[in-house]
């Protein structure tokens, strides 16, 4: 929507990924500034998934640099070599940054509220009574106050990647990252998922979104990202890349999904 | 019901005749019969004895030996679990020298027999007389005679705890395993650490996969104990109703005495595994309809929560909330 400062928080430069012998990712370059929604689309395979992952290190980097804010994203650069963060000092990055799984993956075990709660309890040690009262808040963000108690079990797709962006919002992180939060839900309960994230845009959350809503990228991305076997094939404005796509594969993928 | 508010009239029910089963009714019948004549039969046969039953079935040795068979069922289980999660963590860590004492312990106990490990517990105090902690090649720190440490009761529980404890650390495996890879993933984004993915995220759920071969190695174990002779230790139920037996040259209703016992202590314990099942079950295996709600309570949260945001569909809710 509209961007209020130019300061670039998330820079992704010259990432690779090799899974074995399968070079996955081949250069990324790619760059967030704070307060933007950054869509990425492309066909399966194309490496999106892989290339958020590792903005939070749930894939370790083969080769490239990704800092959010001031910190490189799970090394120490000491004399130009670069060293391993320790698991401690990753878990504290990842604090910063939040993730929406395209299957949810709610703790099933635990009600809604509980879901959203336990993170500021046991990572933060916040008091159990103000951390209830915000989950109790940010559950009525996403619409859900009447949910709280009910497990996962008891909700739907919709609903329950609701409660998950909730539990990703408790930890109150500066970038949030988004896995094809829809792609397993049923159609009408898209709808519902796809509102809590504009507003969430609306609010001036940076957000890395990676999604086959060409709709979502049109009304809500202020950049939206083209990949393609493993390089970024196009970037730019979503809306001219929608209505007039440069490169023959981005004409050819867009055709086939909109 | 909402489904019939646009239809006026009630609809009539199939009402169909089922199918009748005259096969259920044939054998149950017979097994009724069968078990009524072996049950007439245990009563009469004299050669049970069972007033001799009704003497010993509260006789001190034997109350005692079930105090010290449950002592030593509990203590070993308790060993062997807390080694079991270890074992089962040390499987999956990144240091392959862990990974392998882990595999190393699980083929050893497991690949000998209990009994042969008893003995052994009990010689314990032959093979190393004096027990001492010092500086390799230094040194002594301090020493201990071993049989005033490994007692009789110390051996056996060790024994049976550390056989058992194999075992259990497949059974921790195999529950680990059964947690899908995104309940880590989550919890890891969230940043939590190692520790806290494991006992706040990962075991619980296992415990659902845990919880129900656990509850029969335990009662397998409490019938293992018998075998605590081996050390020898002498107290347990099985040793103490054998040994009234041959002072009063009648196994069989001493026998049936011990096997009572074992019966209302297993059937105490599957009490007990219910109980952890619905526990650990909870949010998965409970009943799932919605939980009770107080809607006063709901409103003033929602009350709490700012209402500037733009208000998604509350009443966007899936059908199954209007069915009931």
């Amino acid at each position: 929507m509209t961007i209020t400062t130019q300061k670039p928080l998330v820079r992704i430069e010259g990432l690779h990924k090799y899974f074995g012998p399968h070079h996955v990712l081949r250069g990324i370059d790619l760059t967030v500034n704070q307060g933007e929604v950054s869509v990425v689309i492309g066909p399966s395979g194309s490496g999106k998934s892989t290339m958020l992952r590792c903005v939070n290190l749930l894939e370790t980097i083969s080769a490239g640099r990704i800092s959010v804010g001031d910190q490189l994203i799970g090394y120490r650069e000491v004399n130009g070599r670069l060293h391993d963060l320790k698991v401690k000092e990753i878990a504290a990055q990842r604090r910063e940054i939040g993730m929406v799984f395209q299957r949810f993956n709610l703790f099933p075990h635990k009600t809604a509220l509980y879901n959203v709660m336990e993170a500021p309890v046991q990572v933060k040690g916040k008091a159990k009574g103000i951390a209830k009262k915000q989950a109790l808040e940010l559950l009525d963000r996403v619409g859900l106050a009447d949910r709280a108690n009910h497990y996962p079990a008891q909700l739907s797709g919709g609903q329950q990647q609701r409660v998950a962006i909730a539990r990703a919002l408790a930890m109150e992180p500066e970038l949030m990252l988004f896995d094809e939060p829809t792609s397993a839900l049923d159609p009408e309960l898209v709808g519902d998922v796809l509102n809590v994230m504009k507003d969430l845009a609306k609010s001036g959350m940076t957000m890395i979104v990676v999604t086959h809503e060409i709709g979502f990228a049109r009304e809500v991305g202020d950049t939206l990202t083209f990949m393609d076997g493993g390089v970024v094939v196009e970037s730019g404005d979503p809306r001219e890349i929608i209505a007039n796509p440069q490169h023959a594969r981005t004409k050819e993928f867009l055709s086939r999904v909109l | 019901m909402d489904h019939h508010q646009q239809g006026h009239a009630v609809p009539v029910l199939n009402n169909a005749v089922p199918v009748r089963h005259p096969g259920r009714w044939i054998s149950a019948i017979v097994i009724v019969g069968v078990l009524a004549l072996m049950v007439q039969s245990v009563i009469t046969n004299h050669n049970f004895r069972w007033d001799v039953v009704g003497t010993y079935i509260l006789d001190v040795k034997v109350v005692q030996g079930v105090g010290w068979t449950l002592l030593l069922t509990v203590a070993s289980m308790v060993i062997a679990i807390v080694l079991a999660i270890l074992l089962a963590v040390m499987r999956q860590s990144d240091n392959p020298v862990l990974r392998y004492t882990s595999w190393v312990w699980v083929w050893f106990f497991r690949g000998t027999p209990v009994y042969t490990q008893l003995v052994f517990w009990g010689l314990i105090a032959v093979l190393y007389p004096k027990i001492s902690a010092g500086v390799p090649f230094g040194p002594e720190l301090f020493s201990l005679d071993t049989s005033t440490v490994i007692t009789a009761l110390v051996a056996a529980i060790l024994g049976l705890g550390l056989n058992e404890s194999a075992y259990l650390a497949e059974i921790f495996r195999a529950g680990l395993k059964s947690v899908d890879k995104g309940q880590t993933e989550a919890a890891e984004a969230l940043g939590m650490g190692k520790g806290k993915i494991m006992w706040r995220i990962i075991l619980p759920q296992a415990m659902r996969i845990i919880v129900p071969p656990t509850g029969n190695e335990t009662i397998g174990m409490l019938k293992t104990t018998s075998l605590v002779l081996a050390v020898p230790f002498t107290l347990d139920l099985t040793f103490a109703t054998n040994a009234l037996a041959n002072r009063i040259y009648l196994p069989v209703p001493l026998l049936i005495v011990a096997a009572i016992w074992y019966l209302v202590i297993t059937s105490l314990l599957m009490v007990g595994q219910r109980y952890i099942e619905a526990y650990y079950g909870k949010g998965v295996d409970t009943n799932l309809a919605p939980a009770v709600i107080n809607p006063a309570a709901a409103k003033a949260s929602a009350a709490v929560a700012p209402s500037a945001e733009a208000e998604p569909s509350l009443k966007m809710d899936f059908p199954e909330d209007e069915a009931k």
